[in-house]
Formats: C-alpha cells, sequence, structure tokens
C-alpha cells in the first residue's frame, strides 16, 4: 500500500466563504503550537499513517535484528538458567537481591513516566502530551513486561510461578503471606500492566479505525476486528472521553502506588539504608526520571528514523527537558536527605551503610548514581543545551545509566555489609546476568520496533484536536525542527 | 419502511456546529454525528446525557475495595491463619495496598466492559460515500426525515451554500423497527 505523498489534501469548499460565525470569538485558543505546519486532519493521517504502509526501510530493518539478537542472548541466558538454577549468577548468600532485582527495579520505573504523560498530564490538560503519550505508554507496557521477567526467573522455580496468586490449591489449602511486600508487588505491578494495557488500547481504539478505513484487504479485516466497529460517533466519542478521563483518574493512584509498593520491598525490612520512610517518594520520583530519561531517548531516535519532526518538536523535547530537571531536583534532594538522617540518627549501622556506599569496595558505583543523576542533568537549565538535541539525547542516556546505578546502589552495597561482618561478601555480575539484562533491553526494543510497525505511534485523533485549535503559522516562528 | 436521510460532510468543526445549530431547528432529527475526534460542544448541542459510565466505575471500584478486603481477612484469618512474626491474624494495615490495588484494578476494568456494553447499541457511519472519512477529517451529520416536509434537494444547497458543507448526499435507510 505504498501511497503516494499526500502533500496537502485541501478539500474542495463547495460553495462560497463560510460563514461568519465559523469561528465565535469565545472558541479557546492556545497561544503555543505543539504541531509545526498548518497540519489539517487530513495531513495528520497522512503523516502517521504513512510508515504503516511502507516497507520498513534498511534503518529499521537493522535495529530491528540487534533488537533480536539481544533477545536470543537474553533467551538462551534464561534457558541455560532453567536447567542449571541461579547458581549460574554471581549472588550468594549474602547479596541476595542482586543484578535481577536491579533490573527488575530499573525496568518498572522505566514504565512510570508512560503512565505520567498519558494520565496525569490529562488530568492537567497537557496538550503537549498528545504527540507523545501514545508511544510512552506501549514504552510502560514494555517496560512492565520486561520488570515482570526478573522477579519470575529469581524465583528459583519458575514453573511454580503461579504459586504467587491466591487460588484454591491442594497444597492446604496453602494462601500467600498477604502481610509481604513481595506479595504486594504481585498485585501491583499485575493491575499496573492491566490497566495500562487497557489504557492503551481504548485510546487506540479510533485510531485503528482510521486505519481500517484507509486499508484494503487483509491488513482492512484485522484493524476492523481491532477496532470493534468504531465509527467516530458523537454518543461514542463522548464515552470515550468519560472512560479515558477515569481511566486517567485511576491510572494516576496507581502509577503512585506502584513504586511505593516496590520500595516497601526494601523500606519494610530492617536493613540500614533501606529502612527508610523516604523511600516511597524517593522512588517515585526517580522513578519519573529515569522513564522520562527513557521517553526521550525514545522519542529523540523516533522523532527522526519515522519522521515525525513535525509532531515531536523541539518544544516537546524542552517540555520533557524541564520535567527531568523537576524529577531530577527531588531525586537529588532525597539522595542529601538519605545522608543527613543516616547522620543525624545516630545510629552507628546507618551511618556505617552509607560511608560504605561511597567509600565502600564498590563505592565507586555511587559516584556513578551522583554523577549521572545529580550533577550531568543540571546541563539542562541551559536553554541551548536543551535545544541541541544531540546533547540532550547524551544527556538522557546518562540518566538511563546513572539510575540503572541507583538501583544497583540501594541494592548491593546495602546487602554487602550487614550488621555481621563473618557474612560480608562482594557481587560480582557474571556473564549469564550481562546476558540476562542485554536480553530484556533485546525484548523492550523487538517490541517497540513491532510497534512502531504496526500501531499508529501518535495518537491521531487527540493530535487533530489540537491542532484544530491552534493558532495558524502565519509569522513562520513555530519553532524550528 | 425506509427513511430518507441527508448525509451533510463538513471539514472543520465550527462549521458543523454552526450547521447543526441550524438543524435543530428544521421540524427533522438529527440522527447522530460522526467526527474525526470529539468535538467539544457536541454532545451538548445533541441534548446528550451526562454519561453514567462513572457509575459503572465506582461499583467496580467497590466490588474490588470489598473482594479484596474479604479475600485477605478470610484467607488469613479464618481458612488458614498463619503467625507471620507474631502479628495479629487480621493486621489490617497490611492489607491495604492489595486491597486498594484491587480497587483500581476492578475499577478500570469495569469501567471499560461497561463501555463495551453500552457500545454494543453503537450508531456505525452511514452508509454514503463521504462519510468513510469521518474517521479522517470529516464531520459528517445524519439528517433523518420525519414528515413529508422534508426536502432533500432543498436542504442539501442550504448546507452547501450557508452553511460550507463539502459534501451532501442523501440515501435511504431500513427502519430497524
Amino acid at each position: 500500500m505504498a501511497d503516494p505523498i499526500v502533500v496537502a489534501a485541501i478539500p474542495e469548499r463547495t460553495m462560497g466563504a463560510a460563514p461568519t460565525t465559523a469561528h465565535p470569538a469565545h472558541e479557546p485558543r492556545d497561544d503555543v503550537r505543539w504541531i509545526l505546519g498548518d497540519k489539517g486532519p487530513r495531513d495528520i493521517t497522512d503523516d502517521v499513517c504513512r510508515p504503516l504502509g511502507r516497507r520498513p526501510g534498511r534503518g529499521w530493518w537493522a535495529a530491528f535484528l540487534v533488537a533480536l539478537a539481544m533477545l536470543g542472548v537474553g533467551v538462551a541466558s534464561i534457558g541455560y538458567l532453567f536447567v542449571t538454577g541461579i547458581g549460574v549468577w554471581g549472588l550468594n548468600r549474602t547479596v541476595g537481591w542482586a543484578f535481577d532485582i536491579t533490573n527488575f527495579v530499573f525496568w518498572v520505573g522505566i514504565g512510570h513516566a508512560g503512565t505520567l504523560i498519558s494520565a496525569i498530564l490529562l488530568l492537567f490538560r497537557q496538550k503537549w502530551r498528545t504527540s507523545i503519550n501514545r508511544s510512552a505508554e506501549a514504552m510502560t507496557i514494555f517496560a512492565v513486561m520486561c520488570a515482570g521477567i526478573f522477579p519470575l526467573i529469581h524465583m528459583g522455580r519458575p514453573w511454580f510461578g503461579y504459586w504467587v496468586f491466591p487460588y484454591p490449591n491442594t497444597r492446604g489449602p496453602l494462601w500467600v503471606n498477604f502481610r509481604s511486600p513481595l506479595l504486594w508487588d504481585v498485585f501491583a505491578i499485575g493491575t499496573y500492566f492491566t490497566i495500562s494495557l487497557v489504557f492503551w488500547f481504548v485510546g487506540l481504539i479510533p485510531d485503528l479505525a482510521t486505519l481500517r478505513d484507509r486499508a484494503t484487504g487483509l491488513r482492512r479485516r484485522v484493524y476492523a476486528a481491532l477496532s470493534l466497529g468504531w465509527s467516530g460517533s458523537a454518543r461514542s466519542w463522548k464515552r470515550h472521553e468519560t472512560v479515558s478521563l477515569l481511566l486517567a483518574g485511576l491510572a494516576t493512584p496507581l502509577v503512585v502506588s506502584v513504586h511505593s509498593v516496590v520500595s516497601f520491598d526494601f523500606a519494610t525490612s530492617v536493613l540500614p539504608g533501606w529502612h527508610a520512610t523516604i523511600f516511597p517518594p524517593y522512588f517515585v520520583a526517580g522513578a519519573v526520571f529515569s522513564g522520562f530519561g527513557m521517553v526521550l531517548t525514545l522519542m529523540l531516535i523516533a522523532r527522526k528514523v519515522m519522521g515525525l519532526e513535525a509532531y515531536i518538536t523541539k518544544k516537546h523535547v524542552e517540555m520533557m527537558c524541564k520535567v527531568i530537571l523537576a524529577m531530577g531536583a527531588i531525586v537529588a534532594f532525597a539522595y542529601a536527605t538519605e545522608l543527613f538522617m543516616a547522620w543525624w540518627s545516630g545510629n552507628p549501622y546507618e551511618r556505617f551503610a552509607f560511608l560504605n556506599r561511597a567509600f565502600g569496595p564498590t563505592g565507586w558505583t555511587y559516584w556513578v548514581m551522583v554523577g549521572c543523576n545529580v550533577v550531568i542533568p543540571q546541563l539542562l537549565w541551559f536553554r541551548r543545551v536543551r535545544a541541541n538535541l544531540a546533547v540532550v539525547f547524551v544527556v538522557t542516556l546518562v540518566i538511563n545509566v546513572g539510575m540503572w546505578f541507583e538501583r544497583f546502589v540501594i541494592i548491593c552495597t546495602t546487602l554487602q555489609r550487614d550488621f555481621l561482618p563473618s557474612s560480608w561478601a562482594d557481587f560480582s555480575p557474571t556473564l549469564l546476568d550481562i546476558g540476562t539484562f542485554v536480553g530484556s533491553f533485546g525484548l523492550f526494543f523487538t517490541l517497540f520496533l513491532l510497534f512502531c510497525r504496526l500501531v499508529p505511534m501518535i495518537a491521531m485523533a487527540e493530535v487533530k484536536a489540537v491542532t484544530a485549535h491552534q493558532p495558524k503559522a502565519d509569522d513562520g516562528k513555530g519553532g524550528a525542527t | 419502511m425506509s427513511r430518507r436521510v441527508l448525509v451533510v460532510a463538513f471539514d472543520d468543526e465550527h462549521r458543523l456546529l454552526a450547521a447543526l445549530r441550524h438543524a435543530r431547528a428544521t421540524p427533522h432529527e438529527v440522527l447522530d454525528v460522526h467526527a474525526p475526534y470529539p468535538v467539544h460542544g457536541l454532545p451538548e448541542l445533541l441534548g446528550e446525557r451526562p454519561s453514567r459510565l462513572p457509575w459503572a466505575c465506582l461499583a467496580g471500584g467497590l466490588a474490588g475495595l470489598g473482594l479484596g478486603w474479604a479475600l485477605q481477612v478470610w484467607t488469613s484469618v479464618h481458612d488458614w491463619p498463619l503467625n507471620v512474626g507474631g502479628k495479629p491474624h487480621d493486621s489490617a494495615p497490611a492489607f491495604v495496598p492489595v486491597a486498594f490495588e484491587l480497587t483500581i484494578l476492578l475499577a478500570g476494568l469495569g469501567v471499560v466492559a461497561a463501555f463495551f456494553l453500552a457500545e454494543r447499541r453503537r450508531s456505525p457511519a452511514p452508509a454514503a460515500a463521504c462519510a468513510v472519512r469521518a474517521t479522517d477529517d470529516r464531520f459528517v451529520v445524519s439528517i433523518g426525515a420525519r414528515d413529508a416536509t422534508f426536502d432533500g434537494p432543498a436542504l442539501a444547497r442550504r448546507f452547501r451554500e450557508e452553511f460550507g458543507a463539502c459534501e451532501v448526499e442523501e440515501i435511504l435507510v431500513e427502519d430497524a423497527t
């Protein structure tokens, strides 16, 4: 379905000029142009659907093959783990949660930016979200899938993974322990995944109908089945808006609860460095911080590869940079508070835990964390930096690295030096640890690349509604690409 | 029994709203409007009642909360009381996270299920050539004849000339009765 590029399908206006009532004075209008180049609804449909109709280019195939290869490494690593046991990892009796739980927390955190963009920014009526919410939500779903793998394979006998669900069984019935934060995780992550998926799909329905009405043959039948007979009726739109708002309202406390519950895994323990009331807000802010880093990384690639520069503009990048700055400030404040409380508590174990973090055997990871999460993001204060997409891209990569190290620091430096010096031990990952982590990136990018090819990356209907109310580009100062 | 329906397509939401105000003043029935995105003010103009979907959401949420709490209390206190660190069996604060997550889960699934159920009685786009683009860039109004005074061509001219409709088509629709 290689459509010729429709430059501007301005529909013929049959008769005369529009009546003067066409643009009533009370109609609210924004003063910001989020979408460049006076796109009409038809242009938006064409721009967003065009890549889906074309055969993928070399760049996409190259990226896809690399992602598949990484996924293969992961599958092989996990396969070997299954037949051998978790002794193939670098963890030990002392550092029982190591690389894998670090990866779990890392991936769950990545997902949070998607929900923030799709739910919280919807409630705040932030129009710039419409260009990026679809792909950010997809990122959430894929990141949660990656996260889910790690606790499962950490179980030792993952084929009994379903034992975490409370169902009547022949083992007693022996029920799950509802007082355990690890079980709360099952419910939090399960709910988060389900609601994110449903929210994403409900948002996709109108756009799938648009694809259905453009497609022919098998594609048309598939999109027709997926779009559930959507016709764009005013009644359906009203219901759709209500459902979207309600789901956003539900997803907002949900996303806060998810990383809070993840932080309970640590905070409800008695270990110095973990047992802290600051953990829930600290984890949520860190999650949003890392998630926005990943969203920006992906968006900066996608806008170039998919040719969406008019939709994901420098202004969008600027807004996301500001969110990163704000969240980074909270994260930095949390680091400082942790240090202060360790000193202020007067508790020698707590003090030792933090000295060990910064100057112990893996102290360098602490300084990587501080450098990546606190020092380097400060560059984003400068407008010239925010406008330089190459620099922003590097900063987002640095944040991704830094946030992975944050989780590593929290988990490993605390565990390696507990109360009893005779049980002190160090941790270093094995090749299989690293292979599994690489595999999770492979899964993430494989799914994301397939997503780019199969469904519209940009929420067309929402962008159309935004462009209908934005001022026309009469001065050419809409922001350069 | 079939009914004459005039399908009028606009390429702009403001023209649509102006034309719709006019159509509401005629004796004929505005059957539905199909649009590529939710147009503000349209449901009010069509006299839509406020949606009852929030009630489904509330019901789902309450069910989730009730079931979640009941499940935890029943399993932890009655069916298999387990001593965990000497804590009371009915340790309510520990039951909050799971009950909260189940509240959210069932509220979300409940409202989406209600949405899909309500949409079973949806109105498909009219079988006119111009209505296919309602998922792309056209705002399509369907006006059904109420009586013999329905003058399709005259109405069509009016919508074209006064309200800037880009396409108008008259179709016959079988009544569902």
